[in-house]
């Protein structure tokens, strides 16, 4: 497919990050196509959610990180000196600017289609996903691209967040906190000991957007233990909680620009896990990971593939 | 012997006073961890969590991440039982420099099961990373903060709280590390640590009367385990080496010194005096250290074996000997 660019940005933003949406679904079709795998609905479900949040809702410096990751520079240990995390890929950090913890490790292949869609990473970064020896890796770790806390463990990055947020209030930073989590983790109780925190400590300065796709790894999260209804939960805790269409870029950037007052904000963005790919809806419940069960299965993605890519505006 | 109260509570304040960085989270268990004095001095650095470890301790590697020092005030076992993978993922693997400071070690309290951290140091050695060292006295408690502050990684700190003795002189710090040799003599090495170190001076000094030649060294830090001193006197025990510590004897001191023993080919027999593989219960420290055979007598029962005859020591003969605070023989010998 050819390469995302920067030179045509839309005078509109929602055009563009409408474009750059339907671009990560594709390149990660695309890349599941040729990696016979891959967490597809993940795309599906937040790809307009991780285009408004880079184009739009969260204030980034630009990237000063190589276009294609540096092979992975050893674990984090007091003699290692080389250990960065890949949360340059977010920008050098200042008091102004906001901070981006990415929570769902299992949507690294989404934050990596939209690193390369959004001008962060190049194309090239992405030929690295799962291979030995590199940082771009399959569950993100946090010296992966856009990744900045370790967060495979569900339920953690929130806590962090948590932290993070405290600390740059003692440093009177004016920067936000952005946590982009998944609905799963808020079966964890880690997850609503953090949210007691942060109405405790009035963290208005923290911004949590959910990704309410109601998938699970068993299938549907409802029966495997269910969440709902979130926004009375997450009210009750103390949060201003908005449910949006996931899919709606407006609806997602809205909260956003609303003036703190005390509460932590949560969108919770309810999604189609199959948004933009209804080929998807046959393997319904189970939609956490997508193998082609037989040549004839990946046949059928890859014609929806060729489809997606002639509808697709060309890039300059 | 001098005996001191809340040595952590007041050390803390002033230690911190000038180190704007040093922040306290407690877990609703902010007097029972001595750290009243600190929120009541520094109002603005102290962070109330409740009781939510698994929170405080992400939280904490946050705060880490963010440039400060934060010091998670618990009892050990909701540290390293409650909070293990949040230690590992939010705290260890990135190295960051969080103090954890667990209190209730081993058999102290009569909180039973639930409150006696008897294995922490062996689940914590394992995890890469991690500094792991423990108070025996007030010295220890006074200088362990300063002796450990240019640590990068997390540090978990197996600390006293209330009235504490003086076993070490004062002006002889906690050094990483670094053992303290409290007698010297070739025919058993023994090394101890936190209270155990107390009561095993107790039948030391009798043992000398009785013409066993004791090599006793205090252990401060479990993890580095690599001190020059503590594999010299493990080399020179004739007739093996003893360690006693308040921990079950797996994992802890007792495996640490087995794994040095053999890593550097000494090949000397150990006798491990601690929690044999088996939970305690709730109870008083003096009834559980004799219930448990970790006092003063079973060191003696357990050099009786070693040496292969009776010494004609008792309980009565224990309990008067009087203990004065002791400077490291190394330093008495160089004077």
């Amino acid at each position: 497919m050819p390469n995302s660019s920067q030179t045509e940005v839309p005078s509109n933003w929602k055009e563009n990050a409408s474009r750059i949406a339907n671009r990560i679904r594709l390149r990660v079709l695309e890349h599941v196509l040729t990696n016979n795998g891959g967490y597809m609905s993940q795309a599906c479900s937040s790809a307009e959610l991780f285009a408004a949040l880079y184009t739009r809702i969260v204030n980034l410096a630009p990237s000063e990180a190589p276009m294609i990751p540096a092979p992975f520079k050893g674990v984090p240990a007091s003699n290692n000196s080389l250990y960065t995390t890949g949360g340059i890929y977010n920008g050098p950090q200042a008091a102004h600017l906001d901070r981006f913890i990415f929570s769902p490790a299992h949507y690294a292949l989404v934050l990596y289609a939209t690193l390369i869609e959004v001008g962060r990473m190049s194309p090239e970064g992405l030929k690295q996903f799962n291979q030995d020896g590199s940082s771009v890796e399959m569950i993100g770790a946090e010296h992966s691209p856009g990744c900045e806390v370790t967060n495979g463990s569900l339920g953690q990055s929130i806590s962090q967040a948590v932290g993070i947020a405290l600390g740059r209030r003692l440093k009177a930073e004016t920067g936000r906190v952005v946590v982009m989590m998944s609905d799963g983790e808020f079966n964890e109780g880690q997850t609503w000991e953090a949210i007691a925190s942060m109405s405790h400590y009035k963290l208005d300065s923290m911004l949590v957007y959910v990704d309410v796709n109601g998938q699970c790894v068993d299938g549907k999260l409802n029966e495997t233990m269910n969440v709902e209804p979130l926004q009375s939960r997450l009210e009750a805790f103390g949060a201003r909680v908005f449910s949006v269409n996931a899919h709606d870029l407006e609806a997602l950037a809205a909260p956003a620009e609303l003036a703190p007052d005390g509460r932590p904000i949560f969108v919770l963005s309810y999604s189609n896990p199959t948004q933009g790919l209804p080929l998807l809806q046959n393997r319904a419940p189970k939609l956490h990971y997508l193998r082609f069960k037989d040549e004839a299965e990946r046949e059928s993605y890859l014609t929806v593939y060729q489809s997606m890519l002639a509808n697709m505006p060309a890039a300059e | 012997m001098e005996i001191l109260s809340k040595v952590h509570a007041t050390n803390l304040v002033k230690w911190a006073k000038d180190k704007p960085q040093v922040l306290v989270l407690s877990a609703d268990l902010t007097s029972s961890t001595e750290v009243d004095d600190f929120q009541k001095a520094y109002p603005d650095r102290f962070f109330s969590f409740g009781l939510a470890e698994a929170n405080m301790m992400s939280a904490a590697g946050g705060l880490a991440r963010e440039g400060f020092l934060p010091f998670i005030h618990t009892f050990a076992v909701f540290i390293y039982r409650r909070a293990f993978d949040q230690l590992i993922d939010s705290v260890a693997y990135p190295n960051l420099p969080v103090r954890m400071v667990g209190f209730l070690p081993g058999i102290v309290t009569p909180g039973g099961i639930t409150h006696q951290a008897i294995e922490d140091v062996a689940l914590l050695r394992s995890v890469p990373n991690m500094t792991i060292v423990e108070v025996a006295d007030a010295t220890e408690i006074e200088s362990i903060l300063t002796g450990t502050e240019n640590i990068r990684g997390p540090i978990y700190y197996r600390m006293l709280r209330g009235e504490v003795s003086r076993l070490f002189a004062k002006d002889e710090p906690f050094k990483l590390n670094t053992a303290r040799i409290l007698s010297t003599g070739n025919d058993i090495t023994l090394l101890s640590s936190g209270i155990c170190t107390e009561e095993a001076m107790r039948a030391t000094t009798i043992l000398k009367q009785r013409g066993v030649a004791i090599q006793h060294l205090h252990i401060s830090t479990h993890k580095p385990f690599d001190d020059p001193s503590v594999i010299q006197a493990c080399s020179e025990a004739r007739l093996g080496v003893i360690t006693m510590e308040n921990h079950t004897i797996i994992g802890g001191l007792g495996s640490a010194t087995a794994e040095l023993i053999a890593t550097n080919g000494l090949g000397k027999s150990l006798q491990r005096i601690g929690l044999k593989d088996t939970f305690a219960h709730g109870a008083s420290k003096p009834y559980l250290m004799r219930e448990y055979e970790m006092d003063a007598l079973a060191l003696v029962q357990t050099v009786e074996k070693m040496v292969g005859h009776d010494l004609d020591i008792n309980e009565i003969d224990l309990q008067s000997v009087r203990l004065q605070a002791v400077h490291s023989a190394a330093k008495a010998e160089a004077l």
